[in-house]
């Protein structure tokens, strides 16, 4: 920790360096510029590690993959105008995903304020609506006091991203430091503690239910409480899934887990929600990429809906019983409350609820079929990439197939093992948060499975990589094609594929745009050479690796609901529905 | 949709305007009327909103509402037990003919004259909405030249005040 208060005179920026030291900050990210530049100077003299990025947005992913693989605040610093708005798609993705950042941003003058002077950009009112509360500070004696609220309102509660703006001035003007020792925000009281009531209803409730699951959301990695479910989970030994964000919370491996709901779920986790009596529904949020379409999802379920923010209970669906409360104090309490049901000699009954899923487990397995011609598929290479590398590595994704496949096909078993951009769905947040988690998680293996689109979005931070002694894995899934669009330009717009073909097979040459970055570039073309690709990146740590998996372009990211279509009408492959069987 | 007036304890610090009428806007909803002033209290504001919202939109927006951190307290008043006023100024055209009538309207509402001229009387007068649409249905015909409101504000009716221990709070953060 820094010192807590200095009486001795201090610039703006000096207070900031010592407000980032006392909330025990190790590591940022971000680029100076003008307005910036005053908190640059005594940054140089902070034990605090600034790393210096080649475009904002990967300075907001990184510090999102920072956040996401050690739950701890991750920081980002822009200057003024370009450089704070280019901060604007990791805010919002941090805002969609619930991620601790803190955003700090140089701003003009104060007296410049509302000149549109140069650089000037009014970030605070462009933030408003994406971030969790946002400053903008003008007075050099209200740092520490905003800095201290700005990170306890980032990590507390439900998580998420507040930005401080302090303009030029404030920076240069002399001050005190004196970190707060308490937080006074009158408007801000999250519950953490569930009710009583309610918890010991919903015991009941699980007590009755004949065919309840556990719908498991990435609340739960966010609070810490993976260790909980699992006890929950092992008492009740109700089925479990997790979503996208969730990927993680509870061990692939365990026989209750039926997978990932949602657009691409398995057919057994989307079922199950389907055919549910009881959605126990734990630090998730009814998104309309896991309900499909929302009049038919999971109909004859009653609704348990535990979740830390108020308004997500009942903004999509109603809920039965309601439980405001942090996951991590929740489930404890509703395992007491079962325990004290089992006691009394009550016990649930899902034996004829397993005979369902088991069947559909079995029948429809996640799979996918290779190529005819022998060329790579791109499930069986990140399907190796898990096996290889294992769960105790951490893996970020970009967003579109490569991202479904990397949620399907590899095996998570401890929470923040897996990042990706489930919300807002950012193409591109992969290399800069596995560059975010790598400085966060040095001793881990980190992956960025990226897309050849995505990769291209945000790759300059490679050299951000090789500079700074950050060796990430960038398995890059080359389809040569914004695979994603693609296919649904091949189920919804009759094979018409318009502006999708990126020509990556050719342009860039991505072996070559890994030597000039400074780091290592391999290619892969065919099954044969998977393994070996994979155990050759495993032993290059002294820079990057990239790997150019050269893959089928047709390969499809199966199951699929289709958008706006009931969950009813999942299809395990083209015109393939599944047999629900005829228990109903 | 049904119309529901909300009361709103807000901090006063800038930019509190523009968060809760952007969530508002963003969420879907058409605000009505939107009033703001001082409270009792130095660093408290308070909003009147009025939205038409149908029962469980209103509570999805009150709720994001109650997440805004300088937001610290979220009312609906129920028009039966609360005083809700407006006030309004309009400027309605009068000549030596029409006068007399227009002032003969001014005192069957209870409203007043603030302002004349040889063409022109401008008139204030508070009340509920009602009271305020009936007088304007009988200036009409004269010709209005110019109108305003302010926008509905309304208290709870009863001894109990809803500040009370929002105000405790903020005294505390204040001191």
């Amino acid at each position: 920790m820094g010192e807590q208060s200095t009486g001795a005179p201090i610039s703006g920026a000096q207070s900031l360096v010592l407000a980032l030291e006392a909330a025990g900050v190790t590591d940022v990210f971000g680029i100076p510029g003008g307005a910036v530049l005053p908190l640059y100077d005594p940054l140089l003299d902070s034990k605090v590690r600034h790393i210096l990025v080649r475009h904002e947005q990967g300075a907001g992913h990184a510090a999102e993959g920072f956040a996401a693989a050690t739950g701890r605040v991750g920081v980002c610093v822009a200057t003024s105008g370009p450089g704070a708005t280019n901060l604007v798609t990791p805010i919002a993705d941090a805002a969609m995903d619930s991620v601790p950042m803190v955003a700090i941003t140089g701003q003009v003058p104060s007296g410049a304020i509302g000149t549109d002077a140069f650089q000037e950009a009014d970030i605070r009112g462009i933030t408003m609506p994406i971030t969790k509360h946002n400053y903008l500070v003008t007075n050099p004696d209200d740092i520490p006091r905003v800095m201290a609220e700005a990170f306890h309102l980032a990590s507390t509660g439900r998580p998420g991203p507040v930005l401080v703006d302090v303009s030029k001035d404030a920076l240069q003007a002399m001050t005190t430091f004196d970190w707060p020792t308490s937080i006074d925000l009158p408007g801000y009281h999250p519950v953490t503690k569930p009710h009583a009531k309610q918890v010991r209803d919903a015991a009941a409730m699980i007590i009755a239910a004949k065919a309840p699951v556990l719908y498991v959301g990435g609340g739960v990695i966010r609070a810490g409480a993976s260790a909980a479910l699992r006890r929950l989970a092992d008492i009740t030994g109700i089925p479990v899934v997790t979503t996208l964000m969730a990927r993680g919370a509870f061990p692939d491996s365990h026989p209750q887990h039926l997978g990932m709901p949602g657009m691409h779920g398995s057919v057994a986790a989307v079922g199950a929600l389907q055919k549910s009596d009881l959605l126990i529904t734990l630090g998730a949020r009814f998104d309309d990429r896991v309900t499909g379409k929302l009049s038919t999802f999971a109909p004859n379920a009653a609704v348990i809906h535990a979740d830390i923010d108020p308004a997500e209970i009942g903004k999509n669906r109603y809920a039965d019983i309601p439980i405001v409360g942090d996951v991590a104090e929740v489930i404890p309490e509703l395992v007491i409350a079962l325990e004290g049901e089992y006691a009394a000699g009550k016990s649930g009954d899902y034996a004829a609820w397993w005979v369902l899923l088991n069947r559909m487990r079995e029948t429809y397995p996640i799979g996918y079929e290779p190529p005819d011609d022998g060329s790579l598929s791109p499930q069986y290479v990140i399907e190796r990439l898990g096996i290889i590398s294992g769960p105790d590595a951490i893996y970020a994704a970009g967003v579109g197939q490569h991202q479904m496949w990397a949620a399907q096909f590899i095996g998570y078993e401890r929470p923040n093992s897996w990042l990706n951009s489930g919300g807002l769905g950012t193409m591109g947040y992969a290399v800069p948060a596995a560059m975010g988690a790598k400085v966060g998680c040095p001793d881990k293996t980190v992956w960025a499975v990226d897309g050849d689109g995505c990769f291209q979005m945000t790759n300059q931070e490679l050299v951000t990589c090789a500079i700074n002694d950050i060796p990430i894995k960038v398995a890059l899934i080359n389809n040569s094609s914004l695979g994603m669009v693609r296919q649904w330009q091949t189920l919804f717009y009759n094979s018409r594929y318009s502006n999708t073909d990126l020509h990556s097979h050719r342009v860039p040459d991505f072996v070559k745009l890994a030597d000039a970055y400074g780091c290592h570039g391999l290619r892969c073309e065919s099954p044969e050479d998977v393994d070996t690709t994979i155990e050759k990146a495993m032993g290059m740590n002294d820079a990057p690796v990239v790997i150019d998996f050269v893959v089928h372009r047709d390969a499809m990211v199966w199951p699929m609901v289709a958008a706006g279509a009931s969950n009813d009408e999942i299809l395990v492959a083209r015109a393939m529905a599944p047999d629900w069987g005829s228990d109903d | 949709m049904p119309r529901h007036t909300l009361s709103v304890l807000v901090e006063d610090t800038p930019g509190v305007l523009a968060r809760v009428a952007s969530l508002f806007s963003r969420r879907g909803f058409n605000i009505e009327s939107l009033a703001v002033g001082p409270t009792e209290v130095p660093q408290i504001s308070r909003m009147t909103i009025v939205v038409n919202a149908e029962g469980a939109p209103l509570e999805q927006v009150t709720k994001q509402l109650n997440k805004l951190i300088n937001v610290l307290k979220i009312v609906e008043l129920d028009p039966d037990a609360s005083v809700q006023r407006e006030i309004l100024l309009v400027k309605v055209k009068a000549d030596l003919e029409t006068r007399s009538h227009i002032l003969e309207t001014v005192q069957l509402f209870r409203a007043k004259v603030v302002d004349v001229s040889p063409d022109a009387v401008t008139i204030e007068a508070t009340g509920n909405g009602e009271k305020l649409a009936a007088l304007l249905r009988i200036l009409e015909p004269f010709g209005i030249k110019e109108l305003v409101k302010s926008g509905v504000v309304a208290v709870a009716r009863g001894a109990k005040s809803i500040s009370d221990r929002s105000v405790r709070l903020a005294d505390r953060s204040a001191s």
